[in-house]
């Protein structure tokens, strides 16, 4: 038996050799490292499916009428792709791959608090993505209900729904376990001396994540059993035939899938955090009011779901309180750009390809959170609610947000997961290209929208044409982009320069280990002395 | 696996005992997205629950009720003898709470299957055609929630078993007494749902 002390720590977690070889000690080890890398590997795939449907679905919309698809096969493409998209990247994203990676070593540990669990949760995942899959390559038709599977149509539709709907109930069990694991290891496995006003931000957005996580998803899940059981048995809880009704159903659907939207930017938003500090050589402006602005967003953001509902019918009571609610999510967020520009005032701002992306996280995260306030505003939700605004307003927020902070955050860390460097030349080419695409893709979905466009039609009126053109022509520079930085990165993960172990400068945790780190990250856990801190630049 | 040892060693009772109450946590949460979906209906259609309820067989539900409670203190009871490290004491009182889950789930079946006799159950042609919406909905609701109520009883037959495994192997012990615990927690669990579930469906007509 092999115990701790005897473990290299001269040998980096990517070279170990475990009990397993091969593939075998990748997809059973409890390395949290290697979880991490297990998900980045498997949501980079399941992302280029999603953005070739993204891609199919633009093109189908380049002129109006059928260009390549039907509209059947269009409500299928926009299902799969929000399911994907949704289920499978940006709700796990920066939680399962830099959590699972970075978490653990930036408070200190060696590992987190359940491994095994951790490995177990993966699994889950790739069982919830198989099923998934499987509801579109058998049966009688992909889903077409779109990712929210709105009641009663999700049990009348004679598409495959029950592998679709099942799928995501399996992903969501995923999603608890990573978050009742990353709990427990904050509360019992930071270095002594690490008090919880020490601890990092990015870890602080994990912790009020993983409340989110654990409180939101079982909702959503019993809601898709229910959905599930009333296709098979036909038990009636949503049918209007037989006395359910269809609006109980959106209201269990957003008491979840709202607070979601909050998994998913959180994250975000914390590695937003421990990047411009790094980047400015400063301390990061007023810590305590961002772990606090973290928590109020987590809290505030049980109480909005109702306004994705605004013209389903509720009373005007319970309408006004959604949007004062609504627009009160905005103060804390609005508190991070503050926080995040006022870090960089009188810094010495390093520009580097991490520092790219996270300031052009905080300008498309700007535009998504104001068209935000439009749609949750209530006169302007009724005009505006199911047309194209709205898409552009959540791909702003969702894509936008999780998308530039993901590509930040793997730009920033990825000398530390690989222990090498990447071409910063081509990772900022990459950057603008992708940067240019992006705002050419969604920008004119807001001004389709106030112009009437409704979403998830195949089909147009050629009033709409022109901006359309552009927005398909933003997707292939958008696209172009990805596959540029993602060439850059595989490359550089292989042949790159071998990097040092602090590239940036950075003050937590995870640039004091060496790169790539060794299995259990640290020859001794480090302590917080009083003066100590993740942000303490000279 | 070597990347197993290391964790073991770090043996860390306290964040088990978090990490149960944590997923207890997410179960009420399951149960209560059906509580509200109970309460919602139980308000649009208070005269057919009020019917629906009488069918319901309150001996079977108050027997089941006293055969849980039982099994929730012998539970507790063999946590207690694991700690003074009384082993076969513990053996045999979680075979009394494993044979108590059951005879439990045995009840179940019946009352279940008096019902299916009767035309009762999920989609039945004779519901649609005799009941109200109301009473369909009740009755929906009934085998959904005492059905995922079973499934946990089931779950927890699972663990108790491991628990049992393992407490004969001697590998959980007084000094590593978490597995038992935590299952002893989950029982715990299952118990306070039923004695939600049960005035909720056979108490209140």
């Amino acid at each position: 038996m092999q115990t701790s002390s005897k473990i290299p720590t001269d040998v980096s977690y990517l070279e170990y050799k475990g009990k397993h070889k091969g593939l075998k000690a990748w997809i059973f080890s409890t390395d949290h490292k290697r979880i991490g890398l297990l998900y980045l590997y498997s949501m980079m795939t399941l992302f280029l499916v999603g953005v070739v449907l993204g891609l199919a679905m633009k093109f189908e919309l380049i002129a109006p009428g059928k260009t390549i698809m039907e509209a059947k096969d269009y409500n299928a493409v926009f299902t799969v792709h929000g399911v994907i998209m949704i289920f499978m990247i940006v709700i796990p994203g920066l939680p399962a791959v830099f959590g699972n990676f970075m978490l653990p070593i930036m408070i200190g540990a060696k590992d987190v608090a359940f491994p095994k669990l951790n490995l177990l949760s993966w699994w889950v995942y790739i069982a919830g993505a198989f099923l998934v899959i499987t509801s579109v390559l058998f049966g009688d038709g992909s889903p077409d209900t779109g990712w929210t599977f709105y009641a009663p149509y999700s049990f009348k539709t004679g598409a495959n729904m029950l592998p679709a709907i099942f799928g995501a109930f399996v992903l969501g069990f995923s999603s608890i376990l990573t978050g009742l694991n990353f709990i427990v290891t904050m509360h019992r496995m930071r270095a002594p001396g690490m008090t919880w006003t020490k601890m990092p931000l990015f870890p602080w957005s994990l912790y009020g994540t993983a409340w989110i996580q654990l409180l939101a998803t079982p909702i959503v899940g019993i809601t898709l059993v229910l959905v599930a059981l009333e296709r098979i048995f036909g038990i009636g809880v949503f049918d209007p035939a037989l006395g359910g009704d269809p609006i109980l159903y959106q209201h269990l659907f957003w008491i979840y899938s709202h607070p979601a939207v909050y998994v998913m930017i959180l994250p975000a938003m914390g590695a937003i955090s421990e990047i411009i500090p790094t980047f400015s050589q400063k301390h990061i402006f007023g810590y305590k009011v961002l772990v606090v602005s973290t928590l109020a967003i987590a809290f505030v953001g049980y109480f909005v779901w109702g306004h994705h509902m605004f013209t389903s019918g509720m009373s005007g009571t319970a309408q006004y309180t959604f949007s004062i609610l609504t627009f009160l999510v905005a103060i804390p967020s609005a508190i991070k750009v503050f926080n995040w520009i006022s870090t960089m005032y009188k810094g010495s701002i390093n520009v580097q390809t991490p520092f790219y992306w996270a300031a052009s996280f905080i300008f498309v995260f700007l535009i998504g959170g104001l068209s935000g306030l439009v749609v949750g505003a209530l006169a302007t939700n009724v005009y505006l609610h199911d047309t194209a605004f709205v898409v552009g307003h959540f791909h702003f927020i969702v894509f936008g947000g999780v998308g530039f902070s993901f590509f930040a955050a793997i730009h920033y860390w990825f000398p530390k997961m690989f222990g090498r460097m990447y071409d910063t030349t081509w990772a900022n080419i990459g950057w603008l290209i992708f940067t240019i695409g992006f705002l050419a893709l969604y920008s004119p979905m807001f001004y389709l929208g106030m112009q009437g466009m409704p979403r998830r039609y195949y089909d147009y009126m050629e009033e709409f044409h022109a901006a359309n053109i552009l927005s398909t022509l933003g997707s292939w520079v958008m696209t172009l982009g990805l596959i540029i930085v993602i060439i850059n990165l595989f490359r550089s993960a292989k042949n790159g320069p071998i990097a040092e172990a602090n590239p940036w400068n950075g003050k937590t945790l995870e640039w004091t280990v060496p790169s790539p780190p060794p299995l259990e990250n640290f020859d001794e856990i480090p302590e917080y002395k009083e003066h100590d801190g993740p942000y303490e630049y000279q | 696996m070597s990347q197993v040892i290391h964790h073991d060693e770090h043996y860390d009772p306290e964040g088990s005992k978090i990490g149960m109450w944590l997923f207890i946590f997410t179960e009420l949460l399951l149960f209560g997205g059906l509580f509200i979906v109970y309460s919602v209906y139980r308000y649009m259609n208070p005269d057919a629950f009020h019917l629906a309820a009488e069918e319901l067989n309150t001996t079977v539900g108050a027997l089941n009720t006293v055969i849980l409670l039982i099994s929730s203190m012998t539970i507790a009871m063999s946590t207690t003898a694991l700690q003074k490290k009384q082993k076969a004491t513990t053996i045999v009182l979680l075979e009394i709470t494993f044979m108590l889950a059951l005879i439990f789930l045995v009840n179940k079946y019946f009352e279940w299957g008096v019902k299916f006799d009767h035309g009762i159950f999920p989609g039945s042609e004779f519901m649609k055609a005799e009941m109200s919406q109301g009473e369909v909905l009740f009755f929906g609701l009934y085998f959904v929630m005492t059905g995922l109520h079973a499934l946990h009883i089931i779950a927890g037959l699972v663990i108790m078993g491991f628990a049992l495994a393992r407490v004969q192997k001697g590998t959980v012990h007084a000094d590593r007494p978490s597995l038992l615990e935590n299952a002893g927690l989950y029982w715990h669990l299952v118990d306070l749902i039923w004695i939600f579930l049960f005035p909720l469906f056979y108490l209140i007509t």
